[in-house]
């Protein structure tokens, strides 16, 4: 007998054609339901389970642990939770984290594009892009970020000016003294991005290596360029492998920021330093300062959650949009 | 003699490394045949694809497709590699159908048909989602409009990347064992979708070991063994009449 495989069998749905049921995902659903219906008798299950008093134990001893870690730190006198609460929404600290969000955000944004630039150089025909990136990764991944801080923030010692010009000595159009170019901001900025570069230059070539090389071949033979064939057929699929070091790049740059504080960057870090130094709450202020870097990591987290989604767009088996659309083909529609 | 045909393939010859894969191949296609390609595993088949529309680059040996030498400029008897934006130019003319499909995971059927032109063409969108909804018709699939790929069976899979392929309006399609990745009961889908394309007069180089498709639909066969045609002619005729030993073993081995 005919077995309809749809939950919702209509005469509409019996009378399509035989290739529109070969194998869509739509004419599977609701298989067993489909089957009880057929004259079977339900054999429901409502077991029971063993019991697991080892589980109770640990998560009772656990939940003691927590408890007494919460009031020894709520009892401590040392902890000025009046200080931590006073500060916490100040001015200064606000302003600090602005320029951290601001660090954070645009370093990646730089780090991203030099990554995906020394990438497509790392894996292009040309013997000399390739070693000018192999360079760039080799020399900032080796060398440590605070050291880069430092040096950024005091390039005018080895370059005092900055021009436009004819190079290898000519004239000079536009001259700009280092000291004014650099303040702690551009230099966090330089230090943090260019770092940031060299390892998302590695996440971004595995990504592209991890795409399929039948998918370049489909668009070259569509008479796609090299260009095209990178921005609409490999970053996108690359992207899939990109993006979740990618976010675990960006939490981590949230913490890196607070480096900067050695070259007086006006972050988080460097706010909070300023006023314990003024009112000696040093544990207060560094209480109030991740609390904030704890806000920003959760926030960033969910970002990430929701951005993995999005670029997972077609490896899920149905994706919640075309289950939508596909409403109406279940109950026989076409 | 007769107009020009649409592919002329002149003594090509292609190594990779130590391996000779192609040891001279001559074959013309006429506008509007078909042309089936079949031969043992290794033999050279997809090689000899590939360079049609050069994935691949030759050793030797020239290749037209309706006039164009492929890859080359020939100027004051001396020939000039083209440039990337030349060879894509010509591509745009050469549709091919890959074994594993290599739809676009990332894009749903329609937008898969849509790509060439709206990126390649530079076609309106609403234009190129009109025609790549005509295609998808043709090709039996318009309710799997809104599908990704992997929500797609192989077969229905296969007739989006014929649509995506049609959709450049292309003068040649080169079919590169086009069911062989496909459980025997999706391969008849794939097949009548090419058959009805040979009908319209599409020319057509096919790979194929689909010996009942190539007597039916093909205007001529290739038999390729050890990188060179060791038999071809009319499909009735040479598989009625196998001449060489080898055609005979291998015909026997695919039935
Ligand atoms: N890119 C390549 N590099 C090295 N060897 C290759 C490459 N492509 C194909 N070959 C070899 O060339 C031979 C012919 O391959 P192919 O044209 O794919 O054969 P067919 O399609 O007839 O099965 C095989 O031995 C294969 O291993
Ligand atoms: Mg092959």
């Amino acid at each position: 007998m005919a077995v309809s495989r749809t939950g919702d069998p209509t005469p509409a749905d019996r009378t399509r054609a035989p290739e529109a049921r070969l194998s869509g995902p739509a004419s599977r659903a609701g298989g067993p339901e489909a089957e009880t219906r057929a004259g079977e008798p339900e054999l429901a299950i409502k077991a029971v389970r063993p019991p697991r008093p080892g589980r109770w134990l640990t998560a009772g001893l656990a939940t003691l642990f927590l408890v007494w870690l919460a009031y020894t730190i709520i009892v401590n006198e040392n902890l000025h939770w009046d200080v931590i609460a006073a500060f916490l929404l100040d001015g200064r600290i606000l302003g600090g984290l602005w320029v951290t969000i601001q660090l954070t955000v645009l370093s990646m944004a730089i780090g991203l594009v030099l990554g995906v630039l020394a990438a497509v150089m790392q894996l292009s025909g040309n013997p000399v892009l390739r070693y000018a990136s192999a360079l760039y990764t080799w020399f900032f991944r080796g060398t440590p970020l605070l050291v880069q801080l430092i040096f950024w923030f005091n390039i005018g010692l080895v370059f005092p000016t900055f021009g436009v010009g004819v190079p290898f000595g000519g004239p000079k159009l536009i001259e700009l003294q280092a000291n004014e170019l650099i303040t702690p901001f551009t230099a966090a900025l330089l230090g943090l991005a260019i770092n940031e570069g060299a390892y998302m230059a590695e996440i971004v070539r595995a990504g592209i290596r991890s795409v399929d090389p039948g998918q370049r071949e489909a668009a070259e033979s569509l008479g796609m360029s090299h260009r095209q064939v990178l921005r609409r057929v490999v970053l996108p699929q690359a992207m899939r492998v990109i993006i979740p070091p990618t976010g675990n790049q960006f939490i981590s740059m949230l913490k890196t920021t607070s480096m900067v504080s050695v070259i007086a960057g006006a972050e988080l870090l460097t706010v909070s330093q300023r006023i314990y130094l003024g009112n000696f709450e040093v544990i207060a202020l560094l209480i109030v300062a991740s609390v904030w870097y704890v806000v920003l990591t959760t926030l960033a987290t969910i970002g990430q959650h929701y951005v993995e989604k999005r670029f997972e767009r077609g490896h899920h088996a149905l994706p919640a949009r075309i289950r939508r659309n596909l409403r109406p083909f279940a109950r026989g529609g076409a | 003699m007769m107009a020009e045909p649409m592919v002329k393939i002149r003594s090509v010859r292609k190594r990779f490394g130590p391996l000779e894969v192609l040891k001279g191949i001559s074959l013309d296609v006429l506008a509007g045949g078909v042309v089936c390609v079949v031969g043992p595993s290794g033999s050279g088949k997809s090689t000899l694809l590939r360079c049609v529309n050069r994935l691949e680059t030759l050793d030797s040996g020239r290749i037209w497709v309706d006039g164009d030498l492929i890859g080359y400029r020939e100027q004051d008897e001396k020939l000039h590699m083209l440039r990337p934006a030349e060879l894509s130019r010509q591509r745009q003319d050469i549709g091919m159908v890959f074994q594993r499909f290599h739809l676009f995971p990332h894009r749903t059927a329609l937008e898969n048909v849509m790509e060439g032109p709206v990126t390649v063409k530079r076609a309106s969108k609403a234009e190129a989602r009109q025609r790549a909804a005509e295609l998808l018709e043709r090709v039996g699939l318009a309710d799997r409009a809104h599908h990704y790929p992997a929500q797609l069976s192989g077969g229905q899979q296969q007739r989006v990347a014929i649509a995506r392929s049609l959709a450049m309006s292309p003068k040649l399609m080169l079919f590169d064992e086009p069911t062989s990745a496909l459980d025997p009961e999706l391969v008849q889908e794939v097949l009548a979708v090419m058959r009805d394309l040979a009908g319209s007069g599409m020319t057509m180089m096919v790979v194929t070991h689909e010996m009942g498709f190539a007597r039916e639909v093909g205007d001529h066969l290739v038999f390729i063994d050890g990188g060179v045609i060791v038999e071809q002619g009319h499909p009735r005729e040479v598989l009625a009449d196998p001449r060489h030993e080898r055609f005979r073993t291998f015909l026997g081995q695919v039935r």
